[in-house]
């Protein structure tokens, strides 16, 4: 079937079976591979994507889901040149270890903070949750939130 | 192993007419499919033995919560995020908001539907034991016309319910008839997030005269079904929450339900978790 939808910023269209996972059809179609496998059944959220300002495992749309949709991936949470303030905290604060969590928590914590301008500790917690770092650097990713808003 | 997708079909109906026609023609070939956080998982893993899907997550008809002076109604494509969101809800029926916090992260959230969670039949859903407390009704339609059931009829057994081939689950209805109630829900899981549940107590009870009133249990992971337990209801109602009520009330859950051993548990311990907490909630009545 043919899909369309715009991805962060661009209308594409794709001819894909429909329950192709959006997931592959980012990386293997779209060559959009910054968006990450880990788990595969939703568990860790490192296909993190934002589906019509919302985040999802992208693992768990199938893609005649988001035909018309509005899709943001960590490819476009950078303004050209210019860092998002989160990334550039991750960066400076020791939030990315391995690498492979890291474009789901950025989109994760982007979409908190736009949801939420001053998260507490909980609330960081909460946003977080859904998103697994097997580096197990939690604290430094936490710090990096907190950095990225006080900005 | 990964399913092979050109197997699969998922075919996106342009009304909800249209897709209650498409399962009374050909019942049995299509089933629904809504936001994919429990199909999408056995798809990944090979175990989705049914191929043909209806899309119905854009089915606007099946969204919304509607509130009226006696009820507060979800349509089943209702998300759990906006569960969460909701004024009436929050005040009204604290224990689905929370159940609704405590499902998956807030991805799943943002695609899980309450309706979903129902109809996936889990015994260990989180929603569903919040619903039987809250005494909630279901309306199911299809082609023919609509008809409403109590919750509690609708499992039957293990991921057996009354529903036909050519029927959805439109919407769950939920009397406004807890105020004043304490409400006290309670999942047990290895994580706060994404975890999923060891045992669960949904209950609610009114206190009036040092006098329980309608006392109300409703439990998950404990049997094959989530369960009302009727007859520890009747075992609290018109008793003082004191120690002899609480002793007998845990000696009658213990013979209402049935866990077993599992890959997240064993039975002893949910059978000790269940007391406890059912323990637990008859303590914060007396406070």
């Amino acid at each position: 079937m043919i899909v369309s939808f715009t991805i962060n910023g661009e209308s594409r269209t794709v001819d894909v079976f429909p329950m192709a996972r959006l997931l592959d059809v980012l990386r293997e179609q779209l060559h959009l591979t910054g968006t990450k496998e880990g788990c595969g059944e939703g568990e860790c959220g490192a296909c993190t994507v934002v589906l019509d300002g919302q985040i999802v495992n992208s693992c768990l749309v199938p893609v005649a889901q988001v035909n018309g949709s509005e899709i943001k991936t960590i490819e476009g949470v950078a303004r050209q040149d210019q860092l998002h303030a989160v990334q550039q905290a991750f960066i400076d604060h020791g939030g990315a270890q391995c690498g492979i969590c890291t474009p789901g928590m950025v989109l994760a914590a982007v979409d908190l903070l736009n949801r939420n301008p001053r998260p507490s500790e909980t609330e960081i917690r909460n946003g977080l949750a859904g998103n697994l770092c097997r580096c197990t650097g939690y604290m430094k990713i936490f710090e990096s939130v907190v950095r990225a808003y006080q900005k | 192993m990964r399913a092979f997708i050109p197997n699969y079909q998922l075919t996106t109906p342009s009304s909800l007419a249209d897709a209650l026609a498409l399962l009374n023609r050909e019942p049995g070939v299509w089933k629904p499919f809504a936001g994919g956080t429990d199909l999408m998982v056995l798809l990944e893993a090979a175990k989705l033995p049914h191929r043909n899907y209806i899309n119905i997550w854009s089915l606007k008809e099946l969204r919304g919560i509607e509130v009226t002076d006696s009820h507060v109604t979800l349509g089943a494509l209702t998300t759990y995020t906006e569960v969460q969101s909701h004024p009436v809800l929050q005040s009204e029926f604290p224990m689905l908001c929370q159940a609704a916090s405590e499902t998956g992260g807030l991805a799943i959230q943002n695609r899980g539907t309450i309706g979903g969670n129902i109809v996936n039949a889990s015994p260990a859903a989180d929603s569903p034991p919040a619903l039987l407390a809250y005494d909630a009704e279901i309306e199911l339609i299809s082609s023919d016309g609509s008809r409403w059931l109590a919750y509690s009829s609708f499992h039957t057994g293990y991921k057996q319910m009354l529903i036909g081939p050519n029927e959805l689950l439109a919407r769950i209805c939920m009397p406004r008839n807890t105020r004043g109630a304490t409400h006290y829900y309670r999942k047990v899981g290895t994580r706060k997030a994404q975890a999923i549940s060891k045992v669960c107590l949904a209950a609610l009870a009114k206190l009036g005269d040092d006098q329980i009133s309608d006392a109300r249990i409703a439990l998950g992971s404990v049997a094959p079904i989530v369960i009302r337990c009727m007859q520890t209801e009747d075992a609290l109602r018109g008793q003082k929450p004191d120690a002899g009520t609480i002793k007998s009330a845990c000696a009658t859950l213990s013979q209402e339900i049935s866990p077993i051993d599992d890959i997240r548990s064993t039975a002893d311990y949910r059978l000790q978790v269940a007391k406890n907490l059912l323990t637990d909630f008859l303590l914060t009545l007396r406070t």
